[in-house]
């Protein structure tokens, strides 16, 4: 599935200034995949020592909460828009 | 140089003072740390400009938020101009007979009537716009469920900034007005608060705009922490057994366990073991519903509650508050909406002081806490009420009738004293009626 990742700022420099990025992944566990070759530097920041999705980075997909939508069962579709959002503030 | 600075709260790393929340490397929230030694030694030389940092010294200053300014993140040479804070510690006897407590050991903190604004909000809105100045932004910006809205507002009208708001769609009519009367730009979003927030996020990413509860949220939270040293000096400078907190973002119930911990460090109040209790509303609750199922992580929830200002149903600070109060020995709980509009009525009726939803909220958790004996009746307990009845009528809609008017006659009363009273209720009213009809036959 051809998704779209939008990267926000704070990770721009991580990505050599990339705002955005159009892949190919099917869940969250690929979609990772392809951001930790593409970009082995953001991968420190997006997961921890043990390899787990860092608890503070929310990641939603068409504007809602992936853990909404199934979080890592949640299947891409075609054309989604998937957004990172380190620690949500807020409140 | 300043006595404070911005650290991750997970990796450690310190980022100085800067409108920043989050932490580049592991993407966790940033606090505000202090350097405590140093500011123990300055204070009780009293070498800050503001004299020694004493209880003495403190309960000669003005009565507002502003006399504990040593333990808040403001830049040098701030001068306050307004006097948020320092709102009634209430003994509620009354309250207390209704709830199963001794009437001596229940106290509400009612910030109710925190100036400006009336909700606690005021606090924080006070310390994030003088950092907001202070770092040069000429325009401030939150997202809102509704108090914040109107601090936010207010201050930056005080302050002479720019502000732009933006709120869920569906906010109660008062909040909204209560905004838009500072002369804010009020952005209204066809969404949940969770979906106002992630896009201020995105917002906060391309405008220089003083986001209060974004980039400049790590000030913003320290205002809370003057809830905690008011409650700890109106106690005579000592710590409660039991703090019940509402909780929506998850911020304030961790701010004031800071607070007590900061002053059992300077030493101005003795250590105690203080439970924290949270109180959410049962159609917006992931911080209960994580203490009472043991998790340590927040399953984010899609709000469905009439207590709006704590519609949150992906609490920034959730895993915070969930430490907090499991780490004291608390407890939380959540009450149904029908028992939020209760206990608004019964804090209104028994203690005179009129809540709004999220009141209602702390007042039914702190019913089922005392029902539970999770809280004991001899223990000091302080239930925190953080916002206006006035804000949020719309949620006793339909619970009052209109009554029909009566025209302006004495008989015209009696007739409806009659009908209305119960006569077993009012033998003194009755017994005067029938002994001045006695004396007239």
């Amino acid at each position: 599935m051809a998704i779209k990742v939008q990267i926000p700022s704070a990770l721009r420099r991580l990505t050599a200034g990339a705002s955005s990025l159009t892949c190919t992944a099917s869940n969250l566990e690929q979609l990772f995949s392809v951001l930790d070759e593409k970009f082995p530097d953001l991968k420190p920041h997006l997961r921890d020592d043990k390899g787990q999705v860092r608890r503070f980075l929310n990641i939603y997909v068409n504007e809602e909460d992936i853990r909404f939508l199934g979080g890592p069962e949640y299947a891409f579709q075609e054309g989604d828009e998937v957004l990172l959002v380190p620690s949500i503030a807020g409140g | 140089m300043a006595h404070y600075e911005l650290r991750c709260r997970e990796c450690g790393r310190t980022w100085g003072n800067q409108p920043r929340s989050i932490c580049d490397d592991c993407f966790s929230p940033l606090e505000v740390t202090y350097d405590y030694d140093a500011l123990r030694a300055a204070l009780l030389r009293g070498s800050n400009g503001h004299g020694a940092f004493s209880r003495e010294a403190i309960s000669q200053r003005p009565p507002n938020m502003w006399r504990y300014s040593e333990l808040l993140p403001l830049p040098q040479g701030f001068e306050p101009r307004l006097p948020v804070g320092f709102t009634p510690l209430l003994q509620a006897p009354h309250l207390a007979e209704r709830l199963g407590a001794q009437a001596r050991n229940l106290y509400i903190k009612n910030d109710a009537v925190c100036l400006p604004t009336l909700s606690f909000k005021d606090r924080v809105v006070a310390v994030a716009l003088a950092q907001a100045r202070a770092f040069g932004f000429d325009t401030v910006s939150c997202s809102s469920t509704g108090n914040l809205a109107n601090a936010v507002a207010a201050h930056a009208a005080r302050e002479g900034l720019k502000a732009w708001i933006f709120i869920p769609a569906d906010l109660e009519p008062a909040k909204i007005l209560g905004t838009n009367v500072y002369g804010a730009k009020v952005v209204r979003i066809a969404g949940n608060y969770d979906q106002v927030n992630r896009l201020c996020s995105q917002i906060a990413d391309e405008h220089r705009w003083g986001f209060v509860n974004v980039n400049l949220r790590p000030y913003y939270a320290e205002g809370s922490k003057t809830v905690g040293f008011e409650i700890a000096e109106q106690l005579g400078w000592r710590l409660p057994d039991n703090l019940v907190c509402p909780m929506a973002g998850g911020s304030l119930i961790t701010k004031i366990k800071k607070a007590f911990d900061e002053l059992v460090k300077l030493g101005l109040v003795e250590a105690k073991e203080v439970k924290f209790f949270g109180a959410q509303a049962t159609g917006c609750s992931p911080i209960s519903t994580a203490i009472k199922t043991g998790s340590a992580e927040i399953e984010p929830q899609k709000p469905a509650t009439i207590a709006r200002s704590l519609a949150i149903g992906n609490p920034a600070d959730g895993h915070y508050a969930i430490k907090t109060i499991k780490s004291s020995g608390g407890w939380s709980e959540d009450v149904s909406d029908p028992e939020v509009i209760d206990s608004i009525r019964l804090l209104a009726e028994t203690e005179g002081i009129f809540t709004e939803t999220a009141g209602g909220v702390t007042v039914g958790t702190a019913a089922k806490l005392y029902r539970q004996d999770r809280i004991l009746p001899e223990e000091t307990t302080v239930l925190c009420v953080t916002g206006n009845g006035l804000k949020t009528t719309d949620a006793l809609a339909g619970v009052y009738r209109t009554e029909q008017p009566i025209a302006p006659k004495l008989v015209e009363f009696e007739n409806y004293l009659r009908r209305t009273l119960d006569v077993a209720e009012v033998p003194g009213v009755i017994a005067a009626r029938e002994e001045a009809a006695s004396v007239g036959a």
